[in-house]
């Protein structure tokens, strides 16, 4: 058997997509004209599919902050925080953080993957328990796997499922914690945390929240869905990213745990790699102080959600049910879905296509992402192109029973 | 007459995991113990973990994730869920 044999239905589910005449695994934007618009097959093209949602990657703050960075400290670290030094941008990141979060410790990693990674699989021991959502993001699931804990999974967004299982191992010793993101990055859902909560506290486990999609998204100051919900005190953990709407890269974990510091020691995607460069310390702690000092960027992305959401809502598309920066366009069939996709980049509009198994249900979308710097006036162009295809391809107006039927 | 009803148990396991099978399988082969629930069901991982996860509800166990890459066959399925039962 060849080295590459057992790729072969990846490879070939891969060759079928790209009938569709693009490749939306490969896309290629030649410059970045602007936060909101790429050159993307010679095309100046909207970009509705960054998760950039402050629109923060052209900031003139945070672009000076980090050239100033590279000034100071150089282009790269060379080495892990703790076998070649943190400097002391890395100290002032996190002690931001803990103080954005109201809580005492933070540690910063080098992706928001790592964070992930990291902070789960170190957190759970051989005789603990991981109860995670069935719709978890792909890190959460490599860090089951790279740990030792035992793994259960529960149905999506269901706190009752969640005190089901938990029951069952109410006479296991170990330490129970429970893994949920705040926004979910395909369907756009929130995590029902409140109810979340109070499961945990009646099975005395911990809770852990990635608020990777919803940091700088959500809650009165923007610190997530755990503000959003007023249940801060009662989240043990939070994990988050600064490549969305810090608008750069890197991963954090902030906690109140007393002895949180020893993780710095025993966690091994922080341990052994790079740390962050000067340049993203210094763009991203900008970020979060201009995500602090000018809350009419949420506001300017929450109007453009609506902008956007009621728009293909009223052109007769199916959504994901709840609104925010993540709208979910629900089309039945892959192979048309990918044939939508690739109409809509010839038109100038770049959105994801996200197909079965990284989507939930084996749905495919097309996923769009809302953008604090797009004007009114691309976001309706992204509405005319989506109906203009949808009609076409008999998505919507006519073929409007085929979605409801498929329902 | 120990092993009669353990057979019996693991038996009655394995046809009700048949059937719950359908749902998620991809293929028509019949399913029998030495079934390869990836190869012969074409079930991919996702499928794997719906159907555990709805197999934990049907018998009232826990079966962990981490056992999920040991699972080949569906007789090793039902085993495992006649372990768990017994654990349990």
């Amino acid at each position: 058997m060849g080295l590459f044999d057992r790729f072969k239905s990846v490879s070939d589910a891969y060759t079928n997509l790209k009938t569709c005449g693009g490749d939306p695994f490969g896309v290629k934007m030649e410059r970045v004209l602007s936060t909101t618009e790429a050159l993307i097959e010679g095309r100046p093209t909207i970009l509705c599919g960054t998760n950039n949602y402050l629109g923060l990657t052209f900031d003139a703050d945070c672009m000076n902050a980090a050239q100033q960075a590279i000034t100071d400290f150089g282009t790269g670290t060379t080495g892990s925080r703790i076998a070649n030094g943190s400097y002391g941008c890395h100290k002032a990141l996190e002690q931001d953080l803990a103080d954005f979060y109201g809580k005492k410790h933070c540690m910063v990693f080098t992706t928001g993957y790592q964070a992930n990674l990291g902070a789960i699989s170190t957190l759970a021991g051989p005789n603990d328990f991981l109860i995670i959502d069935a719709d978890s993001h792909a890190s959460i699931y490599d860090a089951c796997r790279l740990g030792s804990a035992t793994v259960i999974r529960f149905k999506h967004n269901d706190p009752a499922d969640l005190d089901k299982r938990l029951s069952r191992i109410a006479n296991e010793p170990g330490n129970k914690i429970i893994v949920v993101e705040g926004i979910y990055s395909m369907l756009g859902d929130h995590a029902p945390l409140k109810e979340f909560v109070e499961v945990k506290k009646k099975h005395g486990a911990y809770l852990l929240v990635d608020e990777a999609h919803s940091m700088g998204v959500l809650g009165a100051t923007g610190r997530g869905l755990l503000e959003h919900d007023g249940v801060d005190a009662d989240v043990d953990f939070v994990t988050g990213t600064f490549s969305k709407s810090m608008g750069a890269i890197g991963g954090y974990l902030v906690s109140d745990h007393p002895d949180f510091d020893i993780l710095r020691v025993a966690c091994r995607p922080y341990m052994f790699t790079a740390s962050l460069p000067p340049s993203i310390v210094g763009s991203v702690r900008q970020a979060l102080a201009t995500l602090r000092a000018k809350p009419e960027l949420m506001k300017k992305l929450w109007s453009n959600v609506d902008t956007l959401y009621d728009g293909l809502k009223a052109a007769g598309f199916k959504l994901g049910q709840q609104k925010g920066p993540v709208v979910a366009v629900y089309l039945t069939d892959p192979k048309l879905a990918g044939v939508a996709w690739h109409m809509l980049l010839q038109r100038g509009v770049y959105v994801n296509l996200a197909l079965p198994p990284a989507t939930p249900s084996g749905t495919a979308l097309l996923r769009c992402s809302v953008c604090a710097a797009h004007s009114t006036e691309q976001l309706q162009k992204v509405v005319d192109a989506l109906t203009a295809v949808g009609e076409e391809l008999g998505l919507i107006g006519g073929g409007n029973l085929r979605v409801a039927a498929a329902e | 007459m120990v092993e009669a009803q353990q057979q019996s148990s693991l038996e009655s396991i394995f046809a009700e995991i048949a059937l719950m099978m359908d749902r998620f399988r991809k293929s028509d082969a019949p399913i029998t113990m030495d079934t390869d629930i990836a190869q012969d069901l074409n079930m991919d991982s996702l499928a794997v973990m719906d159907l555990m996860m709805e197999l934990e509800d049907k018998f009232d166990v826990s079966i962990p994730l981490n056992m999920v890459p040991e699972i080949v066959t569906v007789g090793q399925l039902a085993q495992t869920v006649y372990d768990s039962k017994k654990v349990a």
